[in-house]
């Protein structure tokens, strides 16, 4: 037996040395991997990044389809005349349609026959019935050029001075409550999120912590050999960010997988009131490509929340292991 | 290299099971650390390799003050202490030949740069032919044999063994013992805690004698 210097060896046989079976070499992993009940975990993080990923393609629907109303409705103007007594209603529309084809920003004007408003109240009047001598009110919508700004105060006393029985309708009680709509249905999705991740976080801190009880005696033998905790925690947390990424890929994957197919399960229902209603509400139920990013995106988040809660959690535990 | 001053040890609000302990254990030194049986020795062995902290005075190892080392720190002076407990702690799911190899392993160091040594030491305590067995299939005394070679494997400036030859015959025994020694005088300052009388009679050294408390030293 010799020790020559510091870095020799402390004993050396010479050609007496047995071969080193390959079985016998580092192949092990400092943490077995068995040792992590992985499984149940991954089905955690699936099931929450499934439940995140619709809701947030839902909201993703919903306000692109509340966009596309607010924007169609912003840039039409109704225009209501009113029958009276001694006046004549079809001057009235007609100076009323002339004075708005005047305005600037007007790009369309089309005035409703009798018969086409008589027709809008037929869903609550029924058909078949003589509106002759009702006085029904006549309708001319306007739609104005995207993006301009209307003088309406001015429009209105116009419009006002030339038959003082109509009335401008800008739609602006409708967008407001559109606009409360989708801010209420985006908060709710915010709301279900921040849910989700953190029964995220709590699920991968519990099955953390349950880890590291197992492995216990690896982690006071490692400590035993001079490892510091950061070394200790690499060695779990490559295991955790492996399992959250699993799990965040199939949830992801598997909502990915429901949006491609809402479409045809639209299509399935179209022309049912269910179907009519949803199309009102969702359009085409189809998610745009930024919205699968979006999806991508926040599969890999919550992957990479499930190592930062797991990471917390390790040091956490390491600390009351001396 | 250690130095204790008025040490004092108690658990929760018990008694002090360690008193006033003050003692030097000098670089490139040998001595057994003895006593009967609940006189603190693991406890003492415990304070060297800075799994416990005392309840009360100054222990110095290395040159530093250990109440004020943060974990990292402590994990770095670790790293210049083996040590074998009665209990193995083997990992299960390792070979021998990882368990003894780890150490180097956690150093971030090349497998090539030490497989010869490894392999050497294992043959020398008598495990070149259970070099791919798991812990789970050693007998005790093949498990002991294996822990005594991860202590010293890197070979540490202070070595703590406690009970070291107690799940092995007389000649393996004597065997360790010359182990231990040889690492000695690389340079390995060694502290033995047993309650074998036989081992210690095999070699002079310094003995640190433990009783109801306090630390007695027959140099």
């Amino acid at each position: 037996m010799s020790r020559t210097d510091q870095h020799g060896t402390l004993v050396d046989l010479g050609f007496d040395r047995p071969e080193l079976t390959a079985r016998a070499r580092n192949l092990s992993p400092i943490v077995p991997r068995n040792s992590i009940s992985g499984r149940a975990l991954v089905v955690v993080v699936a099931i929450m990044t499934f439940l995140a990923s619709i809701t947030t393609g839902t909201v993703l629907l919903v306000s692109a389809s509340a966009a596309d109303w607010q924007s169609e409705v912003a840039s039409e103007i109704t225009v209501q005349v009113r029958p009276y007594a001694w006046r004549d209603i079809e001057k009235d529309v007609a100076a009323v349609a002339d004075a708005m084809r005047a305005q600037p920003g007007i790009i369309e004007i089309r005035p409703f026959t009798k018969d086409e408003s008589s027709k809008l109240l037929e869903p609550w009047l029924g058909s078949g019935i003589s509106l002759d001598d009702l006085p029904v009110p006549r309708v001319i919508v306007a739609r104005a050029q995207p993006g301009t700004a209307l003088d309406l105060p001015t429009l209105r006393s116009r419009i006002n001075q030339i038959a003082p029985t109509a009335s401008v309708d800008d739609h602006r009680a409708w967008i407001e409550r559109m606009r409360s709509m989708t801010g209420a249905t985006l908060a709710a999705g915010f709301g279900i999120l921040a849910l989700v991740i953190v029964a995220t976080i709590i699920s991968v801190s519990f099955a953390t912590r349950g880890a590291m009880s197992a492995n216990r005696p690896i982690v006071e033998v490692l400590h035993f050999v001079g490892a510091g905790d950061r070394y200790i925690a690499g060695r779990f947390q490559r295991h955790f960010l492996r399992l959250g990424l699993e799990g965040g890929l199939i949830g992801g994957g598997l909502a990915m997988l429901a949006f491609g197919f809402s479409e045809s399960i639209a299509g399935w229902f179209s022309g049912t009131a269910v179907g009519d209603q949803f199309a009102a509400l969702l359009g085409t139920f189809s998610l745009r490509p930024s919205g699968y990013l979006v999806l991508a995106v926040q599969a890999i988040m919550i992957g990479v929340i499930t190592a930062w809660a797991s990471r917390r959690t390790l040091f956490a535990t390491l600390n009351e292991i001396e | 290299m250690v130095r204790f001053e008025n040490v004092g040890l108690r658990y929760g609000l018990g008694p002090e099971i360690l008193r006033d302990l003050t003692f030097q254990i000098p670089a490139n030194s040998f001595q057994f650390l003895t006593g009967p049986s609940g006189a603190g020795k693991t406890s003492l062995l415990k304070l060297l390799f800075l799994s416990m902290r005392p309840t009360r005075g100054l222990v110095n190892l290395f040159g530093h003050d250990v109440s004020l080392l943060n974990k990292e720190e402590v994990a770095d002076l670790r790293k210049r202490i083996g040590i074998v407990l009665q209990d193995f702690r083997l990992l299960e799911h390792m070979t021998t030949y990882e368990n003894v190899a780890l150490p180097f392993r956690v150093l971030g160091r090349d497998e090539s740069s030490y497989r010869k040594e490894v392999i050497d030491l294992l043959k020398w305590v008598g495990l070149g032919e259970r070099m791919d067995a798991l812990p789970p299939i050693l007998s005790g005394g093949e498990k002991q044999r294996a822990a005594i070679a991860r202590a010293v494997i890197s070979r540490p400036q202070l070595l703590l063994a406690d009970e070291p030859t107690g799940n092995v015959d007389p000649t393996l025994g004597r065997r360790l013992l010359r182990l231990l020694i040889e690492l000695n005088r690389s340079g390995t300052a060694v502290i033995i805690a047993t309650h074998d009388i036989s081992l210690m009679d095999q070699y002079e050294a310094r003995r640190l004698v433990l009783h109801q408390g306090r630390l007695h030293i027959y140099e």
